[in-house]
């Protein structure tokens, strides 16, 4: 089992919960997050071009069967590109890390069946 | 604004003196009455703005707010260039709509006071914000999918296409609605001219634009009710000026016509949330501030001639039809995003045609005196408010379908996939309504 957090452009959410949902991966959390990357926005604010300090980003976070990475990988990359396949600055980063144990609440349920 | 008023009175109660003699004197009583409904109904429309924005996803919270206030902008210029002439001049065209050329620019007005007593400035800002709140109703109807410079250009057309037209012939001294059967098409306020045309233009629009993605299949939940609740306060607070001021006059028509208003709201609001406790278990809300609507739309055309036990019943069987409507859209599975359609479209028909039977005993009485034939029955009476209301459902959903199709030729008017994922806010504005509030 793996956890995978993917932080992603605010704007590419729709595009990549619907491709997740589309691959067979409907079991997501969603929250918005602020942070620094490589990008560097300009916004227009009152009149006057501001780079603001932490940009908006979308975390998604999806617990997962082994089988399921991959799937799950190529979907959100490719879903959440901007500017055409080869991407652009700020389109946001994927962490995996092993999952050590998962527990349905309602029955007590562990391990795979739970996900 | 009290001292402002009071100011303002002053001045316009000092003011005949030093006009000259020939000129209707003001009356400051009714002069100061409507310069505070002229006001009371400009707070209806950041209410609507409050009402409709709260219902939105946040992502298109600020693009909702918008699409009231660019009301407030565009139609105002209109209005004082063409809008006033066009609705309040003499028949033109065979009384398709007015013109005066005193009127283009309000040029030639700046010291008429009308037979009322109330300077025609006052009266023609009065009308200026019926005609900004009519096409920002509609907005309601596609929410969240529509380009904004579309929407600009949209309501422009239709106000001075749509609104225009049908509110010179429903209140022009000589439109042709008003002069229908013995008294004319009974519309107080504008239930036919705001309401009726507002919520079948919304619905065509709806139709027209399609829905919003993954409507109904997935939950589009609103992004914040309290903001709802406090819009729909506001509206019900101006809607005051909206029917009180629609008398023209500071006295016992105005004591009237607020006594019904105030009624009809409470009443709709309640039976709302009666049906809601027995059809769904839960009042909502939501609910509440839905049935204040009803009420109020469908006590705007008869605030004038229904009396209080009249305006009871209208706000009732306003909320239960208002009620269907929704049913029945939900069951078509057509976007009307905001229900447009569903309360001001159904609550102005239900206004105009319920009216009929609860018209005080003298309007009933002076009808039969000017009739030709002596008399004049509630079923005389049914049948020009039925030719009123089949007027302007007929003539706002062509018309509107026209200005849609047309427009669409240039600019296109439903957003693409990728502005409406985004939000409106983001893809139109470049703002975004909240600071750190989950995506809903």
């Amino acid at each position: 089992m793996k956890l995978i957090t993917a932080i992603i452009r605010e704007v590419q959410l729709d595009k990549v919960r619907e491709a997740l949902i589309e691959s067979g991966i409907n079991r997501i959390t969603v929250s918005l997050v602020s942070g620094n990357g490589r990008q560097r926005v300009e916004e227009m604010y009152r009149g006057l071009t501001i780079v603001p300090d932490l940009i908006p980003k979308i975390r998604i976070e999806i617990a997962v069967n082994d089988e399921s990475v991959e799937t799950a990988v190529q979907t959100i990359l490719k879903a959440a590109r901007t500017n055409g396949p080869e991407g652009s600055s700020g389109d946001g980063k994927i962490f995996i890390i092993p999952l050590e144990e998962c527990i349905r609440i309602r029955t007590g349920e562990k391990g795979p069946s739970a996900i | 604004m009290k001292r402002f008023i009071t100011l303002t009175v002053l001045l316009l109660a000092a003011s005949p003196v030093i006009l000259a003699s020939e000129q209707t004197p003001v009356d400051s009583g009714a002069t100061a009455w409507m310069l505070t409904s002229t006001a009371l109904v400009l707070l209806m429309v950041p209410g609507l703005a409050m009402f409709y924005g709260g219902l939105v996803r946040s992502k298109n919270v600020l693009g909702t707010v918008m699409h009231s206030f660019a009301a407030m902008g565009i139609i105002t210029v209109l209005w004082m260039a063409v809008g006033y002439a066009m609705s309040f001049g003499t028949n033109v065209l065979g009384g398709f709509f007015g013109w005066n050329k005193d009127y283009f620019l309000l040029k030639g007005i700046d010291s008429n006071i009308l037979e009322a007593g109330v300077p025609e400035y006052v009266f023609t800002m009065f009308q200026g914000k019926f005609a900004i709140i009519t096409p920002a109703l509609i907005a309601g109807a596609f929410a969240e999918r529509i380009s904004f410079k579309a929407y600009c250009f949209f309501i422009a057309l239709w106000s001075l296409l749509v609104y225009n037209p049908l509110c010179h012939w429903v209140w022009a001294s000589d439109g042709f609605l008003y002069n229908l059967g013995a008294k004319g098409a009974i519309d107080f306020a504008g239930g036919t001219v705001v309401h009726i045309s507002a919520g079948v233009s919304g619905l065509v629009a709806a139709l027209f634009l399609g829905s919003r993605r993954g409507y109904p299949y997935q939950v589009i939940r609103p992004n914040n009710l309290v903001i709802t609740m406090l819009g729909a306060g506001l509206l019900w607070v101006g809607w005051f000026g909206f029917n009180a001021g629609s008398s023209i006059s500071s006295g016992l028509s105005t004591a009237q016509a607020l006594t019904a208003t105030q009624i009809a709201a409470a009443s709709g609001a309640l039976t709302w949330i009666v049906i809601e406790g027995f059809h769904q278990g839960k009042a909502t809300a939501l609910g509440f501030a839905s049935g204040i609507l009803a009420g109020l739309v469908a006590v705007t055309p008869a605030a004038g001639v229904v009396q209080p036990y009249g305006a009871l019943f209208i706000g009732i069987s306003a909320s239960i039809l208002c009620y269907l409507a929704i049913q029945v859209k939900n069951r078509l599975g057509y976007d009307d995003s905001l229900d447009a359609f569903g309360i001001h479209g159904i609550g102005g028909i239900a206004g105009a045609l319920l009216l009929t039977f609860f018209i005080r005993p003298s309007w009933m009485s002076e009808a039969a005196e000017v009739s030709s034939s002596g008399s004049w029955s509630v079923w005389n009476q049914l049948g020009v408010q039925a030719l009123a209301v089949g007027v302007a459902i007929a003539y706002a959903a062509v018309m509107t379908l026209v200005i849609l199709y047309l427009l669409n030729k240039v600019v296109k008017i439903k957003s693409d996939d990728q502005d409406e994922m985004a939000g409106l806010d983001r893809s139109y504005h470049g703002e975004r309504g909240y600071g750190m509030v989950n995506p809903s």
